[in-house]
This record gives structure tokens, C-alpha cells and sequence, in this order.
């Protein structure tokens, strides 16, 4: 083992996990959506909700798919880059990703292939229940994760034995660990957030182009009243998640808010340029003395400050602190956004806003910035510890020669910048075409599914697309 | 408790792997020969067969991989590391072919082009790695103090390569196979012609590998008869069952062929790679990493073993019971030339 070797396997995993939580916090909440518009649409039979959710799916099986392929990666990027890391952890957190495949994994891929493929081979309500059931599956899949993750920030219910091996001690108190209720309210919440914000900003594009578009007011009012509800619930958990901190990762707590001194009624700090060279803020921007009323809820408490930590227990503080103020700052837009539609909504005046519309087109992307922000919060904050105050990162890299994770991230990176670019073409072209003309298949000459290569391929519409 | 915890765990994951092997591979194969199915309507069709399928197919390789952790962290902690490079090969080329399901739709005129490529690319680079990947962990791994401490390139011989081969042949013999079960007409005829060729390759590589295995690692070579120059065929004879097994798949494949059978030839093969599996059994068990690490070295803590088998008990059944439900819902021939007059 290298430090390069260790760096470079640092920046692999990060890249590799940033680009797949990517998908995931959209497909979570896109299953979701895609169930209530399909149950909708059995329940009133409204063709507006059909319309939709043929929409929508297609624009879910480009993304489920990139979720899935990067997905595989993480499963094995443990063992080829973290083997010290997973021999250590596997006896502790091993079966909750064991659990994650089975209770998971195969429902979401088994019956997204009735979801995609089945529509005329299944009758509506099986149908229904297998989008209901991918749905599910999605959100099977965060409980396990986040359960796997919120161990590693909080370890707890283990014993370690003179040979440093770690055992479970108490499976429930494992996989309920204290900070995993509000982490996983906190991760599901992001992804409805994420997805509601997509949903809003392709709806109120098409409505730009055209406003009397039907299923794209329906869609913007079903993602506006998502979003009103979700962004502020979202501050709510969040400042809970955070308040916890206080008491299980005080080191992280002070990177976010850039306290290097410990004391009572610390300042707040709107924004800073902390520095770890001179342990302190180059310059700050501070309102004195409410720093511990708005990171604790009391005036007095006392915080830890940086300083607290020997200098190797810190964790990097300059990114940590500007992802927390972006996260946040990018949070508190959506709520704004929330409470801007839902008075148009009561208005009535909710498609003809167009600066509203554009503000929607403008916030589409933001729910994913949010998302890696406070991925970044959670996992360079807990730095350098890897499971949190037991194993150090730098104790879990693998025995890997640095010029072979050199190679491997540069390969990451061109394979992973090819399928993004693509990816993201071809969701926004299918956007851009809207509800109506996305879902839209030519008559199959007999019973064929939506999606399948037969179906969409007379609807090329490059005519030089034919064979 | 007398429960081995870390033999039942070895036959679950065992169980898993040759799964994974068995469906992923006849998808893996279809896009091998991709580039030889000559007009974009018959890609499509071949596209057809696989696309409710494959992401399940797959799904399998992540429970041998999480498996392989969870259970034995100690054989993962080595596997990752020691076979670094065709790992990640293998990932990349699943990427690249997991996304141009999808992406092959959408594009249009150079991205549908660049996705059929890629799909037949990546493909042919996972069947490769796993197959280095395999020959790799034949050849065994330089393990000091339960940990990697040999080079990225260790994995790498004449005999992995041709392992590789082997694993390209054979998925591409499976994949022709699942065609010829599930198509009519030109390409159906067209799989039969792959099946033929693809499985006199497969032939011929098998018995390499098998044969060279032998070479490579004498400890596996003693449980087959061969010890020290001498030969034992007391010790081989109750053993001859898996090449014989194979020798009846192969068999079964080319008489299915020869009368133009729509599914026995994709038995044949399927029987064939069973005997394979089992080869490596005989030649390999309790090694969990080849005559380095055995299962009990290897387990994770017992508490962690039964909890999981307990999850593995109530799920697995299920897990099964869907699958068969989704292949069944899909079953058929999928017709090509429709929509294409």
C-alpha cells in the first residue's frame, strides 16, 4: 500500500459513488411518481395520467439503467479497492448489503421487465403492482444502504475483539442505528425533492413552448404541490440530522459551520474562507453569538471547536463547510419556489407566471447539486475515519498498486463522462418532445410493448435512422 | 449449533455464481455475436429477447459479489485486490452494455451505430475479464498474512488468456443456443450456424483449460489421478463423471443442432457449463480462494452467517419463484420481421 494508491482509490470511490447517487435520488422518486400516476390513471381513467406515465417511463428506464450499471460497480469496488475496509466491516454491516440484493435488487429488476415490457402482455392492475412493486423496491434499497451508512457515521450495537475484528453484538441496534431514522427520512425526502424539481422544470418547459399543453399542467401541478410539501419538511429533517451532530460527530459539526474555538455562543458564519494551514477563518462574514442558537436550538450551549481535535482527527474543512452553505442555500430556494407556486396554484395563475415557469426550468437540476452537497457533507465530514472513531480510511484501502487505480479512475472517468453525456441527451431530447409526443409509439403491427426496440424504432425521427 | 454455517453459505454462493453464469451468459453471448447478426432488423430482435431479462440475469453477479463479502470477507479481500485490472475490465464493459439497452433506442443515427458497437464491445470485454478472472483465481493468489501481497499483473498468463477464450466461446455458444430457442426464420438459422461454430470452440478450449489446469496447479491435478508423474485411476474413476457430463451436454447440443431442435441445444450447453462448475468443484473445494484461503478461513462471524441464511431461507425461494414467473410472462418466440416489410 502507497498514499498514492490511497488517494487515488479515494478519488475513484468518490467519483464513482457522486455519479451513482445521481440516479438513484431520481429514480427513487420517479418510481414513486410513476405509481401514483399509474394508480391515478386506473382509478379515474383520466387518459392525461396514462399519457404521463408512458412519459415518464421511458425517461425512468434510461435512468434506472445508468443507476443499475454504476450500481454493480460499488459492489465490487469494495473488495478491489477497499479489502481492509470490507474484511474489517463485512461481519458488522455485510449482511445489510446482503439484505439490500435480496429484499431489493432482484424485485426491482425482476418486475421492472413486466414494467417496461408488459404493458400489453399483463392485464392493468398486475401492471400496476409491478410498478407499485419496483417502487417499493427502490425504497427497500435506500433503507438498507442508508442503514449500512448511518453504522459507519454512528457505529454502534458491535464489539471489538483484541485482534481488532469487529462482531455484531445486537442486529437491531445495527441496523436502526440512532442517526438512521432521520438519514434515511432525509435521503428519501432529497429524492422526491429531486425528482418533483425535474418533473416541474420539464413540465413548465413544454408549457413555455406551448401552455395549453393539458398533461403538462397537470404534471407541473402535481410537482409544484410535491415540492411545496417536501422542501420544507426537507429543512425540518435535515436541521434534526444536524442537531445530532452535536452529540455523535462533533468534528464534523464544527467543519460544517467553520468553528476552530471551542465555546459557548459561537458565531455564525453566513460564509468564510477557512483555512486548516492557520487553523482558523482568512476571513469570515459572521453574525456574533447566535452560532450555537441556530445549530442547537440554544443560545448557551457550548460547542467544539476544531481545535478540540488533534490536527490528524480533523476532517477537510473548506469543502465541507461551502457543501453544507450550498446545500442549504439550494434548499431554501426550493422552499421558496414551493411557496411562490403554491399561491399561483391558489391564484390560479400558476401556467401563465412565466418568470415562475423559468424559475422551475432554472431549479430542474438543483435537487441533484443538493444531493451530492450534502453527500459530501456526510462523507468528507466524517473524514478521516472511515467507520466513524474505529478504523481510520487510510487503515481500509486495498494492497493495490497506484499505477492500477490510476488506469482503472481514468477509465471511470472518460466510461462514466460517455454515458452521462448520452444520457442526459437523450433524457432532454425526450423532454423537450414532451408528454404527448414522447409516449406516443407508432401502432405496432400486433400486440407490442412500449419501449420495446421494435415499437419506438419507426418513431426514429432521423429518417436516415432506417436500416 | 451444528450448522456449517460457512459450508452451506459456500453452496449458496456456489449456487449464485453459476446462476448468474448460466443467464447472464446466454445475454452476454447474444451481444457477442451481435456484429455477425448483418442487418440492424435482426439486432433488434436479438435486443428483444434479452431486454426484460438482462437486468435480472445480472442482478445475480451482484449477490455472488455481495455475497462474497458478506459471507467471506476474507476471500473478497483477497479476489478484489489480487484481480484488480480484469475486474474493473469486466465493470466497465457491463457499463457500457447495461446502458446501450436504452441508449441504442434513443439515438439516433451515429448513436444507435456507436451503441451497437459498444454493445457488442462491452460484452465481449466482460465475457473476457470474467474469464481472466477465473484463470486467475485458478492459477491461485499470492496471500501473506490473510491479505493481497503479489502484483497487478500476477493474474495475467497464457492460461488465463485462454481462459478468457473459453468464457468468450461459451457465452457465445449459450447466446446462440437462447437464439435458436427463442427466434423463427433467417435468424434462427443463422444462431444455428453460430451454435455450430461456437461450440466446436468451446470444445476444443474446454478440454485445453482443463487439460492445462492440471499443469498449472498440481494440488488439483492430484485429485484428479495425476501425482507426481504417476497416475491413480482408482482416484479418477468415480470422477470421470463430470467430464462425462460434459461429453453428454456437448453431445446433446450437437445432436439438437444436427435435427434442428429449437431448445436442446440450448440445454446441451447449459450442461455443458454445468460440468465445467463442477470440475472446478472437484478440483478446487473448500478453497474459497485456490489452496490459499478455504471457506472456514474465509467466513465472516457465525451471528452474521445465520442471520443472513435465515434472510437467504425466506427469500431465495421467492427470488426464484419471481424469475421463473418474469421468463415464463416472456416466453415465445419473438417475432422478427414484423414492423420491417
Amino acid at each position: 500500500m502507497d498514499t498514492d494508491a490511497l488517494l487515488l482509490s479515494r478519488l475513484q470511490f468518490a467519483f464513482t459513488i457522486a455519479f451513482h447517487i445521481i440516479f438513484p435520488s431520481f429514480t427513487i422518486g420517479l418510481a414513486s411518481f410513476l405509481a401514483v400516476l399509474e394508480g391515478l390513471w386506473l382509478a379515474t381513467r383520466n387518459v392525461a395520467f396514462k399519457t404521463l406515465y408512458l412519459f415518464w417511463l421511458k425517461v425512468f428506464a434510461i435512468s434506472f439503467g445508468m443507476g443499475v450499471v454504476t450500481g454493480v460497480v460499488m459492489s465490487y469496488e469494495l473488495g478491489t479497492n477497499w479489502s481492509a475496509f470490507s474484511k474489517a466491516a463485512s461481519p458488522v454491516i455485510g449482511p445489510l448489503l446482503a439484505f439490500e440484493v435480496l429484499t431489493a435488487f432482484f424485485l426491482e429488476a425482476s418486475f421492472l421487465g413486466v414494467m417496461l415490457f408488459g404493458w400489453r402482455k399483463v392485464g392493468p392492475g398486475l401492471h400496476f403492482a409491478a410498478t407499485a412493486i419496483v417502487a417499493v423496491g427502490t425504497l427497500i434499497s435506500a433503507f438498507w444502504i442508508i442503514s449500512a451508512n448511518s453504522w459507519m457515521q454512528h457505529p454502534v450495537g458491535f464489539a471489538q475483539a483484541a485482534d481488532g475484528s469487529l462482531r455484531a453484538v445486537d442486529w437491531l441496534e445495527v441496523i436502526f442505528s440512532p442517526t438512521f431514522p432521520a438519514r434515511l427520512a432525509h435521503m428519501v425526502l432529497a429524492a422526491y425533492l429531486t425528482t418533483a424539481l425535474v418533473v416541474g422544470a420539464a413540465s413548465a418547459w413544454r408549457l413555455l413552448r406551448s401552455p395549453g399543453e393539458a398533461e403538462s399542467r397537470l404534471a407541473l401541478r402535481m410537482a409544484v404541490g410535491m415540492f411545496a410539501i417536501t422542501a420544507p419538511l426537507q429543512l425540518l429533517v435535515g436541521d434534526h440530522s444536524g442537531r445530532m451532530l452535536a452529540v455523535t460527530q462533533p468534528a464534523k459539526l464544527a467543519a460544517i459551520e467553520a468553528f476552530w474555538e471551542t465555546r459557548a455562543r459561537q458565531d455564525f458564519h453566513v460564509a468564510a474562507w477557512p483555512d486548516r494551514a492557520i487553523e482558523g477563518n482568512r476571513w469570515e462574514l459572521s453574525i456574533p453569538e447566535v452560532g450555537s442558537l441556530i445549530t442547537t436550538g440554544n443560545y448557551d450551549a457550548e460547542l467544539k471547536g476544531l481545535k478540540a481535535f488533534a490536527p490528524a482527527d480533523r476532517p477537510p474543512v473548506f469543502i465541507v463547510f461551502w457543501a453544507f452553505r450550498v446545500m442549504v442555500g439550494l434548499g431554501l430556494a426550493m422552499i421558496g419556489l414551493g411557496l411562490w407556486g403554491a399561491w399561483l396554484i391558489w391564484r390560479n395563475r400558476l401556467e401563465q407566471t412565466r418568470p415562475f415557469l423559468l424559475a422551475c426550468v432554472a431549479m430542474g437540476p438543483m435537487g441533484f447539486v443538493a444531493v451530492i452537497c450534502g453527500w459530501i457533507v456526510a462523507e468528507v465530514g466524517r473524514q478521516p475515519w472511515v467507520i466513524y472513531g474505529i478504523m481510520r480510511t487510510s487503515e481500509g484501502v486495498s494492497p493495490v498498486a497506484a499505477g492500477a487505480v490510476s488506469a482503472s479512475l481514468l477509465a471511470f472517468l472518460v466510461i462514466y463522462a460517455l454515458i452521462f453525456g448520452a444520457g442526459v441527451l437523450y433524457i432532454l431530447r425526450l423532454l423537450a418532445e414532451g408528454p404527448v409526443a414522447g409516449s406516443r409509439e407508432a401502432p405496432p403491427p400486433e400486440p407490442r410493448a412500449p419501449g420495446s426496440a421494435l415499437a419506438a424504432a419507426p418513431d426514429d425521427p432521423d429518417p436516415e435512422a432506417a436500416p | 449449533m451444528s450448522l456449517d454455517l460457512p459450508l452451506i453459505w459456500a453452496g449458496v454462493i456456489a449456487a449464485a455464481v453459476l446462476l448468474y453464469v448460466l443467464l447472464d451468459g446466454f445475454d452476454l453471448g447474444v451481444g457477442i455475436l451481435f456484429p455477425f447478426a448483418g442487418s440492424k432488423a435482426r439486432r433488434d430482435v436479438m435486443m428483444d429477447s434479452i431486454a426484460p431479462v438482462w437486468d435480472g440475469n445480472e442482478t445475480w453477479l451482484v449477490l455472488g459479489g455481495g455475497g462474497l463479502f458478506a459471507a467471506f470477507p476474507g476471500a473478497y479481500a483477497v479476489v478484489g485486490p489480487a484481480l484488480y485490472l480484469p475486474l474493473i475490465a469486466m465493470l466497465l464493459g457491463l457499463i457500457l452494455r447495461g446502458v446501450a439497452f436504452e441508449f441504442r433506442l434513443r439515438g439516433r443515427r451515429r448513436g444507435k451505430a456507436f451503441w451497437t458497437v459498444a454493445f457488442a464491445g462491452g460484452s465481449l470485454v466482460a465475457a473476457f475479464a470474467q474469464g481472466c478472472v477465473l484463470g486467475g483465481f485458478i492459477q491461485g493468489i499470492n496471500v501473506r498474512d490473510g491479505a493481497f501481497a503479489g502484483g497487478p499483473f500476477d493474474w495475467l498468463s497464457p492460461y488465463s488468456l485462454t481462459a478468457g477464450a473459453g468464457v468468450v466461446a461459451g457465452y457465445a455458444l449459450l447466446g446462440a443456443a437462447w437464439l435458436m430457442w427463442r427466434t423463427e426464420g433467417e435468424l434462427h438459422a443463422l444462431a444455428r450456424r453460430w451454435a455450430l461454430i461456437a461450440g466446436a470452440a468451446v470444445a476444443v478450449l474446454l478440454a485445453a483449460v482443463s487439460i492445462a489446469t492440471l499443469y498449472v496447479d498440481p494440488r488439483a491435478a492430484a485429485r484428479w489421478g495425476f501425482e507426481g508423474g504417476g497416475f491413480d485411476f482408482a482416484r479418477l474413476a468415480p470422477r470421470l463423471i463430470v467430464p462425462a457430463l460434459g461429453a453428454a451436454g456437448l453431445a446433446l447440443a450437437g445432436w439438437g443442432l444436427g435435427r434442428n431442435s429449437h431448445h436442446l441445444p440450448f440445454v446441451g450447453a447449459m450442461l455443458l457449463f454445468f460440468s465445467g462448475y463442477l470440475g472446478l468443484a472437484v478440483s478446487f473445494f473448500p478453497y474459497v480462494a485456490p489452496y490459499s484461503l478455504t471457506i472456514w478461513q474465509a467466513a465472516s462471524a457465525d451471528n452474521a452467517l445465520g442471520l443472513m441464511l435465515v434472510g437467504v431461507a425466506i427469500l431465495l425461494p421467492l427470488i426464484l419463484g419471481y424469475t421463473v414467473w418474469v421468463y415464463w410472462l416472456f416466453r415465445g418466440k419473438v417475432s422478427g420481421d414484423a414492423g420491417y416489410h
